[in-house]
């Protein structure tokens, strides 16, 4: 099967061709490189079936981010039988500086001119034929979106893929080309495959290239020393830049004809007020540009997570409404007392109910059964597979709103509007966007750190992703935060979470002002991006994304997730004599459990706890493997405890019985809160860690989330040590202690801030002086 | 007069004439488009100051103020 490559511009349209070819299930997104690795499909209307691959959208064939060398290894190494090149019609200039390389390369080629639908609307003419016989190469207008003209634009790149093509270059520089020539003749003798390219970007003193061919670089510096162009000296970088963008202006400045050409050449600033600029006025404001982001934000998570939607409680509104709905299935899954669901919480509690329904019906036709077997079945594998694909709706909900962030064009906005803050912490504002995602779900927040461009920088933010309190770890919040109120008489669960959230966050910070500082030393990488044109969000492009992640998420579930949870029920449920107990008490898992619960004393669930302490330690093991077997723990333990225990949807009846049967204090409540934020992340975040991690760097990641768990934790819970363990003391009434758990954070959060604060001002200080000398 | 990038007031418009720096960072201006000959808009300054938004051969590109200290341009001189 021939192979046709897909390679462009970020935002030229290459992902929608590729759906608009394939029919298949790749992301079109608005953020500049959204497409993260290589996805092929297949087109099937030509005489044999051709596979497509569309390589990540890039901007030039230097080795600047991963994507690029990503693209660029997969034309020269893996020999596509055609490069289909996508080039934006409506921005010609920049667009044509990719192709003048891909030129270079052995390969036939075409050219898509993306686009063309824009430009007549806008009455734009744009001479296809020209362009063609100047760049000499096969060139066929299309609409990607529209689907227009894509069979013909097939038929010609199939005819091309059945001649090779010889790189050719378009640099004029007489004298370039004669040192180009030389080690181009060098490159062949050694027998180089693509020995133009090769000789273009050693001249071009390309890294990838001086690392390679080391022998053949003093060749181009003895040339450099005869050289001296009247305005750029011996740049070569600069003056074949140059050259391509020359050839580009010159030859293609005419093939545009533009319908509205009186009205540019007066008012030039007043007509160039587009769409996107008023957009952006209002997004992008001095003032009001941060706070409108932070209501953004506020709504994507209010929508998601928010249980009173409108703010004003239900008060019986349904009942009132329509008495027939009261105490029906649908109370509950919609409303609730305290308010209105969102509609992520109305979709978590539809599955939710679903899935309950299922397990009791199966569990009715297993009653025969062996005890043995319907607790494998209905404990081990449903409730197991259950409770991670509960978490489905949230996820995609959330995932829904991140697309059309990214499809309409804000996130790059945000990157803009956020760069400033994120330098002091060492990092580009393009970090925000895979932080922000690890609200959601660690495992895509670490694929898009692919986007940035310096892999210190990306060690840095995959590492403290986890830190973002994922969906996952959210029952483990609500659930123990429920019962320390249940146990202790506290009567403000939310500032428990919402204090979790921060303990997170300043967590975070805390760790890549470290890192930046030490391991990851370096100075904030280049921030330069493309801000692209607002759009309306494509539904059919959105659908797509969200059926890829959906199926990512059940395949997660179905494989690594179904497979633990069958070892832990094995391990829980079995004894060292491999006989079947029914119960925790006695388990393999226990004695595990056990064994590790000294060490978990200075964080305050350790060995200080009564004969059940135990689960806390196994609680946070299973948690390794997904975050949501923490809760399951307590409450396949709390059975155990008191006999004839139902479980309850969210957990707080089981932490109750947890707090009340082992003698926990509410500091250790909150110590194992955070060293479940701060550890080590589930198996799957994991196996995205050390994928995307640069090689080695695994190990000390994972020795990284134990230090930082175990060092924070400690520290949490000798602070909070200072308050009486008994809550209902006189010394402190609740109100008090309300305030005193965000205070005491922020010190906490100060403290270890300052000294790296102090650092920063001084290394910023030293550079000042530097450059004013 | 020549002027870097870093220095424009919003709405000031100019020609490149040189590309200071070095190694990846210069490598990737020259690849955005950012090369003598071009012309610069500077359109918008983030909320907190910093990076900036211009105008360059079509599209909007966001940088910094110290990779905007790069861009040595020629500007027209006020009359």
């Amino acid at each position: 099967m021939k192979r046709f490559a897909l390679a462009g511009n970020p935002n030229c349209g290459k992902t929608t061709l590729f759906n608009s070819l394939t029919g298949s299930t790749a992301h079109v997104g608005n953020w500049p490189g959204v497409t993260v690795e290589k996805k092929d499909g297949v087109y099937k209307k030509l005489e044999e079936h051709v596979s497509i691959i569309d390589l990540p959208g890039i901007y030039s064939l230097s080795p600047y981010t991963n994507e690029e060398v990503i693209a660029r290894n997969y034309i020269l190494d893996e020999h596509p039988d055609l490069v289909i090149n996508i080039v934006d019609a409506t921005n010609l200039e920049r667009n044509l500086y990719l192709t003048t390389q891909l030129l270079e390369i052995n390969v036939p080629m075409i050219i898509a001119l993306n686009m063309i639908d824009v430009l007549n609307k806008e009455g734009t003419v744009i001479d296809v034929e020209a362009i063609e016989k100047k760049i000499g190469v096969p060139v066929v207008a299309v609409s990607a979106l529209k689907e227009d003209n894509l069979d013909n634009l097939m038929k010609r790149a199939y005819e091309a893929s059945k001649q090779p093509r010889e790189g050719k270059t378009i640099i004029t520089n007489k004298d370039i080309l004669h040192l180009i020539g030389d080690v181009n003749i060098a490159f062949k003798g050694k027998e180089v495959e693509n020995p133009l390219f090769h000789a273009i970007k050693l001249v071009e003193n390309d890294e990838l290239e001086v690392a390679n061919h080391n022998d053949l670089v003093s060749m181009v510096e003895a040339f450099k020393k005869t050289f001296n162009d009247e305005t750029f000296g011996d740049d070569f970088e600069a003056i074949i830049a140059d050259n391509r963008y020359h050839y580009i202006s010159d030859n293609f400045h005419t093939v545009v004809k533009k319908a509205v050409k009186e009205e540019e050449e007066d008012g030039k600033k007043a007509v160039k007020m587009s769409r996107s600029d008023k957009i952006d006025k209002v997004l992008t404001h001095r003032v009001f540009g941060l706070l409108i982001f932070a209501v953004v934000l506020f709504f994507v998570f209010h929508l998601t997570f928010g249980e009173n939607l409108f703010f004003i409680g239900a008060g019986g509104l349904f009942e009132n409404v329509n008495p027939s709905f009261a105490g029906t299935a649908w109370e509950g899954m919609i409303w609730h007392e305290g308010g209105i669901n969102s509609p992520g919480v109305i979709l978590f509690n539809a599955f939710d109910m679903t899935f309950g329904w299922f397990i009791e019906v199966v569990g009715g036709w297993m009653s025969g059964a062996p005890e043995w077997l319907s607790g494998f079945v209905c404990d081990g594998v449903l409730s197991g597979l259950f409770s991670i694909l509960g978490f489905l709706p949230q996820i995609l909900v959330l995932f829904l709103f991140f697309a059309i962030m990214e499809d309409t064009g804000y996130m790059a906005r945000v990157a803009f509007i956020l760069d400033r803050i994120f330098r002091k912490f060492g990092l580009s504002g393009r970090a925000f966007i895979p932080m922000i995602m690890g609200f959601g779900c660690s495992v895509p927040a670490m694929i898009n750190t692919r986007t940035l461009a310096d892999d210190k920088e990306r060690t840095s933010t995959i590492r403290v992703i986890p830190f973002f309190s994922c969906g996952a770890k959210l029952p483990i919040l609500t659930a123990i935060a429920g019962g320390v109120a249940g146990a202790f008489g506290f009567a403000h669960v939310d500032l428990i979470t919402y204090s979790m959230y921060v303990v997170g966050i300043v967590a975070a910070i805390v760790c890549v002002l470290l890192m930046r500082h030490t391991t990851q030393k370096g100075d904030a990488a280049p921030f330069i991006m493309e801000l692209p044109e607002y759009h309306w969000p494509q539904f059919k492009a959105l659908m797509i994304h969200l059926w890829d992640k959906a199926k990512h998420f059940v395949k997660k579930a179905f494989t690594i997730i179904l497979a633990s949870t069958i070892v832990i029920w094995f391990l829980s449920n079995f004894g060292w004599n491999w006989r079947y107990l029914g119960s925790m008490d006695g388990s393999i898992l226990q004695s595990l459990g056990q064994l590790i619960q000294p060490i978990f004393t200075p964080l305050g669930f350790g060995a200080q706890l009564s004969a059940f302490g135990w689960v806390f330690a196994v609680a946070a093991i299973t948690g390794l493997i997904a975050k949501e077997n923490v809760i399951a723990t307590f409450s396949v333990l709390a059975a155990v405890i008191v006999s004839g225990f139902e479980g309850t949807e969210e957990g707080v009846e089981e932490a109750i019985i947890m707090i009340q049967n082992t003698g926990i204090t509410w500091q250790g409540c909150i110590a194992f809160i955070a060293f479940n934020m701060l550890t080590i992340p589930c198996f799957a975040a994991c196996a995205t860690a050390k994928a995307e991690l640069p090689k080695g760097q695994f190990k000390w990641t994972l020795a990284f989330w134990l230090v930082a768990s175990y060092i924070g934790t400690a520290v949490i819970y000798s602070v909070l040590n200072i308050f009486p363990s008994n809550l209902n003391g006189h010394a402190y009434k609740n109100g008090q202690l309300a305030w005193a758990i965000p205070v005491v954070c922020v010190i906490v959060a100060l403290a270890v801030l300052t000294p790296f604060a102090i650092k920063w001002w001084n290394a910023r200080k030293a550079r000042k002086a530097n450059l004013g000398a | 007069m020549l002027k870097k990038l870093d220095q424009f007031k919003i709405g000031e418009t100019g020609l490149i004439k040189k590309v200071e720096g070095e190694g990846r960072l210069r490598r990737r201006l020259f690849d955005m488009g950012v090369t003598p000959g071009a012309t610069v808009y500077l359109r918008k300054v983030a909320p907190l100051g910093d990076p900036l938004e211009v105008t360059i051969r079509g599209y909007e590109l966001t940088l910094r103020k110290s990779e905007a200290q790069l861009v040595v341009l020629e500007v027209e001189d006020k009359k």
